[in-house]
């Protein structure tokens, strides 16, 4: 069966850049970006100006492109929430996104490993959510289906998300870091399988890759923590949305992977002085797990959009309740999915 | 590092008992002996039971023919299989031991990527002694691995994790492929070595290979019987697959874990895909209907020990599974024969190890 290649011209790479200084980022990525069209988006809390190397072709949005094309939104395109502005502006089918502190991972000998080329081939194969392929990847090379795999079920579906993983720093929460400040995640797992049907995971947004016109609309900056810092473990909206997409993919019959990629995520910030700022993110996990075991969607929602308004209406319902955070994310994904609706169909100019 | 004055006991020595079926010869257990030779062995002989199969010097075990299991269990004898690996069970009815590892004669020790060799019976008594994580997905796989933890965003209320009843290995060389797969990549081998354990999530399902496989004979011992196989029945080689899922919508049920990955043996015996497809064929049909059944059984609340599952699964195999064919009856009587095996050999009054 043969599935689509994916064409260089179907896939956006958009860039966070938390910090002024890009060059030695891109550099490090040059292999793998230059033949693909960069988003780049500068975090509207940076003061200071962008240093880009040359050799890119890119789209550069500032804060005051933000604003001319986002209008009056209460979603904050700030830290690490801004890199969905460059989904919303993005006219690709697909897109990878990598955090700015991660360059490429090595193999033993010393070559590097191409997250992208990885992550466009997780989202061309099929995913097989609905039985554990114990040989993991069943369309790898070298791989297949095992016996008792039910032959009906071969064919797979659509894999819509890719999330891959990190070597070196480990995408830890504050007190698991702090507790194990000499921890490093040198255990290269070279596998990629599906996230089943029904299993939870925690998306972490560090190292992802997605069908942008199927499931953009679930991947959205909606939980924020009050005390939202600068660090990843000061952050919760990626593993918030994570659910929802997930939720939204075995409603839809669509695929999530997890694996490879690996890429190298270089030593930053302090998690002991993290753990002096409220473990807000992870006393809200605690709520959430049961609400979204127990989200069901209707028949009617065929589209991720459609979805998410489902999922905003329940957790305004259910969770608002138990944290005004949550209500404050309800409201979020509903302006979310109007911002798709408005912004991600029409062509944006960004700012010289 | 201190070493310790007296030599430590290999782990579980005492509490575990390697099961394996056998036709042909043992002699695979000398690659095997640096690694084995401390523990018990049950070896059940499947087949011709004149034949006189030679256990290598120095291992301690008990071996089990047809006649054997003939006289241990009289008329329920019928619900061993003959002429078929499945035969293992036996094995496990026996056993007075709270871990099984059990394991085919044509697997071999394996090495890692560094060239050491892959303790299996070890890596499965890791995975067994260690919780499992059936509820949320790890991204990074085993969390109580050395070297891993549970990455940002997992609750902090489920790290406590589950009773490990399965470990699930995998096989280098030989994959364990259907027959049609077999006869489209002949010469395919897998040489890709995938360095971690993991829970399959509640709610999933997944073939379960018993050519490399580890339980605790304790959680879930009750629930690896591996079907009506071989002689005289219209199918094969769906044994452990018939036990996997079996035991997988029981241990949802009770919230127990199944692991799957490390340990890596070396399967050396790809064995006739054309004598295959004639075992399979049946199953390759009628697994259709089955895992949509597996997929949707649910169980009473007053189902609170494997046992009672098991029982209740029978009479749900043969309600609806017994349109398929007339196998399915059978089966589903063989499953309570079964049990009552168990429970006569295994009575409850059993002082636990």
């Amino acid at each position: 069966m043969s599935h689509p290649i994916i064409k260089d011209d179907e896939v956006d790479v958009v860039i966070l850049a938390t910090q002024p200084d890009l060059t030695s980022f891109l550099e490090e990525w040059r292999p793998m970006f230059s033949r693909y069209h960069l988003i780049i988006i500068k975090d509207p809390d940076m003061q200071k100006d962008l240093k880009i190397p040359e050799g890119f072709n890119h789209d550069l949005y500032m804060k005051s492109d933000m604003d001319r094309i986002l209008g009056s939104t209460s979603i904050r395109f700030s830290g690490y929430s801004c890199r969905y502005f460059g989904y919303l502006v993005s006219r690709k089918k697909y897109i990878v996104t990598v955090d700015d502190d991660c360059v490429p991972a090595k193999d033993g000998r010393g070559f590097l490993f191409d997250a992208v080329a990885q992550h466009i081939s997780n989202l061309r194969f099929p995913a097989t959510p609905f039985f554990f392929n114990t040989l993991y990847d069943p369309y790898q090379k070298g791989a297949d289906f095992v016996r008792g795999y039910p032959f009906s079920l071969r064919n797979g579906v659509k894999c819509v998300l890719s999330c891959g993983l990190w070597l070196n720093l480990a995408d830890y929460d504050a007190p698991t870091q702090a507790l194990k400040p000499d921890e490093r995640n040198s255990r290269y797992v070279d596998a990629v399988l599906t996230v089943p049907l029904k299993a939870m995971m925690p998306l972490s947004g560090i190292n992802i890759a997605f069908d942008r016109e199927v499931i953009g609309p679930a991947l959205f900056p909606g939980l924020r923590l009050a005390g939202e810092g600068k660090q990843r473990w000061e952050t919760i909206e990626d593993i918030w949305c994570g659910m929802c997409a997930k939720v939204v993919c075995d409603h839809l019959s669509l695929g999530v992977k997890s694996g490879t990629p690996y890429v190298w995520r270089k030593e930053t910030g302090n998690a002991i002085e993290t753990l002096k700022k409220e473990w807000q993110g992870m006393k809200l996990m605690e709520e959430v797990v049961p609400f979204f075991q127990s989200v069901k969607l209707p028949e009617t929602a065929v589209v991720a959009e459609d979805c998410v308004l489902e999922i905003a209406t329940m957790v305004k319902k259910r969770l608002g309740p138990v944290d005004p955070l949550f209500g404050q994310a309800a409201d979020a994904m509903v302006e979310w999915v109007r911002l798709w609706k408005a912004v991600a169909s029409v062509s944006p100019t960004p700012g010289v | 590092m201190a070493h310790p004055a007296t030599p430590i006991s290999p782990p579980l020595k005492d509490e575990l008992d390697i099961v394996i079926p056998t036709i042909r010869n043992l002699d695979f257990l000398e690659m095997w002996r640096p690694f084995f030779q401390p523990y018990h062995l049950i070896i059940v002989q499947d087949g011709d039971p004149t034949k006189t199969i030679r256990v290598p010097d120095g291992f301690d075990y008990e071996l089990y023919n047809r006649n054997d299991i003939n006289r241990i269990l009289g008329p329920k004898a019928s619900c061993i299989s003959f002429k078929d690996s499945a035969c293992r069970c036996f094995g496990f009815l026996v056993s007075k031991k709270k871990y099984i590892f059990t394991i085919d004669d044509d697997c071999f020790v394996a090495k890692d990527p560094s060239g050491k060799d892959i303790n299996a019976l070890a890596q499965h008594i890791n995975n067994l002694l260690t919780p499992s994580t059936p509820f949320f997905f790890n991204t990074l796989y085993d969390p109580y691995r050395e070297g891993a933890d549970f990455v940002r965003g997992y609750p902090f209320s489920f790290r406590q994790g589950a009773s490990t009843a399965i470990s699930h290995g995998l096989w280098l060389n030989i994959p364990d492929y259907d027959a049609p797969t077999q006869l489209v990549k002949p010469l395919e081998r897998n040489t890709r070595y995938v360095d971690a354990v993991m829970t399959i999530p509640k709610g999933t399902l997944f073939p379960m290979c018993g050519m490399n496989l580890g339980f605790d004979r304790e959680l879930i011992g009750p629930a690896m019987y591996f079907g009506l196989m071989g002689d005289g029945q219209p199918i094969g080689r769906y044994d452990d697959m018939w036990a996997g899922w079996c035991t997988k919508v029981i241990c949802d049920h009770l919230s127990l874990g199944v692991k799957t990955g490390l340990p890596y043996i070396w399967h050396s015996k790809a064995s006739n895909p054309f004598v295959n497809l004639k075992k399979e064929y049946k199953g390759i049909y009628w697994q259709e209907e089955i895992i949509p059944f597996f997929q949707s059984v649910s169980f009473p609340g007053e189902c609170t020990t494997v046992q009672e599952c098991y029982i209740e699964l029978s009479n749900q195999v043969k309600e609806k599974l017994g349109h398929i064919d007339p196998y399915f009856e059978k089966l589903g009587d063989a499953m309570v024969t079964w049990i009552e095996a168990w429970d006569e050999l295994n009575p409850p009054s059993k002082a636990t190890a």
